[in-house]
């Protein structure tokens, strides 16, 4: 069952390929083209320049900041399929992430410490600031049975204002719309990496974001508190009689869930931009509910749905600028992808037909 | 015409099963045939072949000698055949009315003739003897009138071919009496019945003939008349089978479960339980009859901790565990074997033996510090399965979800069962279960209470809480309307208590 839902995921992934490719055609662009443009532009050299050395080759820029992109998508992908496995849809990621990376960029700004408690310390304060906006929507469907999807998308308005007034009075920074920049020692980013990837923003961030998928899949496959949440998200009657207690667990599910969304916003404020550009909510947090999708809600998958997600849109750019295929392309095939994703009950069912069909044909032949 | 209905040769196969092979039914104008097999032998099947929800991949159907091809419900009920469902298909804020024209209504301009259909559904009431209100909503009256309900919604139809599937499941002995009555009046004025069961009694009762079908094949069809209710039971299941329970008399000890003045608000906000003071001794089996809908399901609910009740209290023991939670009343000897085994007693996207350690995955040797100790659960789940029988395709990792019903059951009394607990409340345990599986059920519970277990019995079936129980309590409307011995009663008197009449 486990191969045959990730043979489902290739195949949303190919058609959508497929059928980004004949919109080009119809539009009149090349997708050989347009992809192999993705491809260079994602960081994959599909053509060994002179003199280039094997460390050049592998590590470029443009691979950094592919995997740049994906740390963060690991993250609000991870908080999402967290929750989706004790069965609520926290759809508050975005504003959690948010509200996380403030907590983080404040520490980040009014302090200034040595780097190995000040980074841990913004990292900290971004976890508690995600968890603590999450706890709301968390009690609120435990204890009243209201809808978590709705509280979550309203907590997300009160977390992108708040943080808009927060950053325009006490983190006031070089421009209208965006916070201070963050001490140094804060940062995520370490030299080493960037020298490494030359110069790309890629930081530590990527490790904590494998670390954090490693946990989550312990906690849930190895752990009792991952069985409690599991049986409350598969069947909140089972889990009662059961004995445990589905309240707490749907509030600490959340919670956990904000707490991964936070810091997806620390490796995005504290490694990537290093301040707060005010006034939208970061599309990422959005991008987490396709990454989870895709990544069927499985911890691994989502490392590599993210990586995924994280080359179209590092991709996506390039493209353009070398091939004049319009940079719309790239959300377009996403969205095609996803609409393939969420309907693999249909391709299970055919998957499951031409499997029918080749056994008939075996026992027929015998 | 000597058949108005005629299924030959049919068969119909799913994905893995053969549901139904090489199956014929017979059925003569103006009788009550009753088809008779365990559950999943293929009656069901059978019988939506008929009425037009599957297509049969081999045979024919005749429909008074002429040759036809049922592709759905309409082209049935175009046919003149009906069918009462097991579980209704009301809609439950309609009135009767509303739910018998649903789908044939008349217009009379633009809006629905009301009058006529009420005149109309007043006639056929009178008629065939089915006492109904045609203006009360569906939720208002008891499942009796419902099925009432269904029924008319056939004869509103002008169905000459009715077919009832276990229309006895939720009745009471005297409304399975006026069931009977109706379905000679029906035969009288000329229609043919069908009628799906497993209860013999009922088809000794009432049908004229009997096809008996085993394991998706037609094994005979029958005189009912000349053949006794042993060799019938014996034709369904393929050997003899012991209708009686063996059990020894039963030895009780101290009383060991106590219910005192319990109160309990239902689901719609009313009383459901009603002051119900009750108790049970070790090695007892105290059986609780009752219609479906007076109060069982809440004082089960309240007893589990699953609901809150509002006053009284509950004793293991001697120990008040009426304000406990559910995993204390659980560690203080609680077992449950709940009456809605896909909501409560399975997490059916798990594996088997997640399953099994459903209320102690929290101990040892089942987990250590909040790690689970995976090779300790499969032993233990390798364990269970082997000494309860419990087949699966893959063993203790198969998805719950893809087992049959019967061996789920098995899995959950093995459970709890296993879990030896003092009190073990045991709800409609063998529902849907075919012999085999209820006899094995049976025998087990006998043995907990030869053990020394206290077991509270709740079942909807009369026959098998007079099988089991030592003693029995009888509910009607939230109360406890008495307790009688087992052995000095009898379906009648049980049948007025049920119906509120009272003891005597």
């Amino acid at each position: 069952m486990g191969k045959n839902k990730f043979l489902v995921s290739l195949l949303a992934v190919i058609l959508g390929i497929i059928t980004g490719a004949l919109v080009m055609l119809l539009t009149g662009y090349d997708p050989i083209k347009a992809y192999e443009g993705l491809l260079k532009g994602a960081g994959f050299i599909l053509q060994v320049p002179k003199n280039a050395t094997l460390g050049d080759i592998i590590f470029n820029k443009r691979l950094g900041d592919t995997l740049l992109n994906t740390t963060t998508l690991i993250l609000t992908g991870l908080a999402i399929a967290f929750a989706f496995k004790t069965g609520l849809f926290n759809i508050g990621v975005p504003g959690q992430m948010l509200m996380g990376g403030f907590f983080g960029v404040f520490v980040g700004v009014k302090l200034s410490l040595h780097f190995y408690i000040h980074t841990p310390l913004a990292v900290m304060a971004a976890i508690l600031g995600g968890a603590l906006w999450a706890l709301l929507p968390g009690i609120l469907k435990a204890k009243y049975g209201i809808n978590e999807v709705v509280t979550a998308i309203m907590m997300n308005y009160i977390s992108l204002w708040s943080v808009y007034y927060f950053v325009q009075n006490f983190l006031k920074g070089n421009f209208e719309t965006e916070s201070a920049i963050i001490n140094p020692s804060a940062s995520l980013r370490v030299e080493a990496l960037t020298k490494l990837f030359h110069g790309s923003n890629i930081n530590l961030g990527l490790f904590l974001a494998i670390a954090v998928a490693i946990l989550v899949w312990w906690i849930l496959d190895k752990t009792t508190f991952g069985y409690e949440l599991k049986a409350v998200g598969y069947n909140i009657h089972a889990s009662k009689y059961a004995g445990i207690k589905v309240n707490r667990n749907m509030i600490l599910s959340m919670m956990i869930s904000g707490a991964i969304a936070g810091l997806a916003g620390a490796v995005y404020y504290l490694g990537y931009t290093n301040n707060i550009k005010i006034g939208s909510l970061p599309q990422a947090g959005y991008d987490g509910i396709a990454v989870s999708l895709l990544g069927l809600n499985n911890p691994f998958g989502v490392l590599l749905s993210a990586l995924f997600f994280g080359l179209m849109n590092a991709g996506g750019l390039y493209m353009n600028a070398a091939t004049k295929v319009p940079n719309e392309l790239v959300p377009i095939i996403v969205a095609i992808i996803i609409y393939f994703a969420a309907t693999s009950l249909m391709f299970e069912t055919w998957l499951h037909r031409i499997g029918s069909i080749f056994r008939k044909k075996e026992g027929g032949s015998k | 015409m000597k058949y108005i209905i005629e299924m030959l040769n049919i068969r119909k196969e799913f994905a893995s099963i053969v549901a139904n092979d090489d199956i014929t039914l017979q059925v003569r104008p103006g009788e009550i045939h009753a088809l008779l097999g365990e559950n999943g032998a293929g009656k069901s099947t059978l019988m939506s072949v008929l009425f037009g929800l599957y297509k049969p991949d081999r045979g024919t159907i005749k429909v008074k000698g002429k040759e036809v091809k049922i592709s759905n419900p309409n082209v049935a009920n175009d046919l003149g055949i009906g069918m009462v469902h097991q579980h209704f298909k009301l809609v439950h804020n309609f009135t009767v009315t509303e739910n018998i024209i649903l789908g044939n209504e008349k217009l009379k301009g633009l809006k629905i003739d009301i009058d006529y259909a009420r005149q109309r559904i007043k006639e056929l009431s009178n008629r065939y003897k089915l006492a109904v209100d045609p203006d009360v909503r569906i939720e208002d009256i008891s499942v009796g009138m419902q099925q009432r309900v269904e029924i008319l919604k056939m004869l509103y139809r002008d169905s000459e071919i009715l077919i009832f599937d276990e229309p006895t499941a939720v009745l009471t002995p005297q409304e399975i009496e006026e069931l009977m009555g109706v379905m000679r009046n029906m035969t009288k004025e000329g229609k043919t019945i069908i009628l799906i069961t497993h209860k013999l009694k009922e088809i000794k009762a009432v049908a004229d003939r009997c096809t008996v079908i085993r394991k998706g094949k037609s094994i005979a069809t029958i005189d009912v008349k000349e053949t006794s209710e042993e060799k019938m039971a014996e034709l369904m299941v393929g050997r003899k089978v012991s209708f009686k329970v063996e059990k020894a008399p039963a030895k009780p000890g101290e009383i060991m479960f106590k219910i005192e003045n319990l109160n309990v608000i239902g689901s719609r906000g009313v009383q459901a339980v009603k002051d119900v003071t009750l108790s049970a001794k070790a090695g007892e089996i105290l059986g609780v009859a009752g219609v479906d809908g007076n109060g069982q399901s809440e004082l089960i609910e309240a007893i589990t901790g699953l609901r809150k009740a509002q006053s009284g209290r509950i004793f293991i023991n001697n120990l008040d565990i009426s304000s406990r939670e559910i995993r204390q009343r659980n560690e203080a000897g609680l077992g449950h074997i709940p009456e809605d085994r896909h909501k409560y007693g399975l997490v059916l996207e798990f594996t088997l033996e997640d399953n099994m350690i459903l209320q102690n995955y929290y101990r040892p040797p089942f987990s250590k510090r909040g790690v689970l100790k995976r090779n300790e659960i499969r032993s233990y789940a390798k364990r269970l399965i082997e000494q309860f029988d419990v087949r699966s395709a893959q063993g203790p990792t198969t998805i719950v979800r893809s087992m049959s019903g019967g061996n789920q059951q098995k899995a959950i009394i093995a459970r709890e069962i296993d879990r030896s607990p003092q009190v073990l409340i045991v709800a409609q345990p063998t529902r849907g279960l075919d012999v085999g599986a209820i006899e094995y059920i049976h025998k087990r519970l006998i043995e907990e209470r030869d053990k020394g277990k206290t077991i509270l019995l709740f079942s909807l079936d009369l026959d098998e809480i007079m099988n089991l129980s030592d003693r029995i309590a009888v509910m009607y409307e939230g109360r406890i309307v008495g307790v009688v011995d087992a052995d000095k009663t009898n379906e009648q008197e049980l049948g007025l208590m049920m119906a509120g009449g009272g003891k005597g």
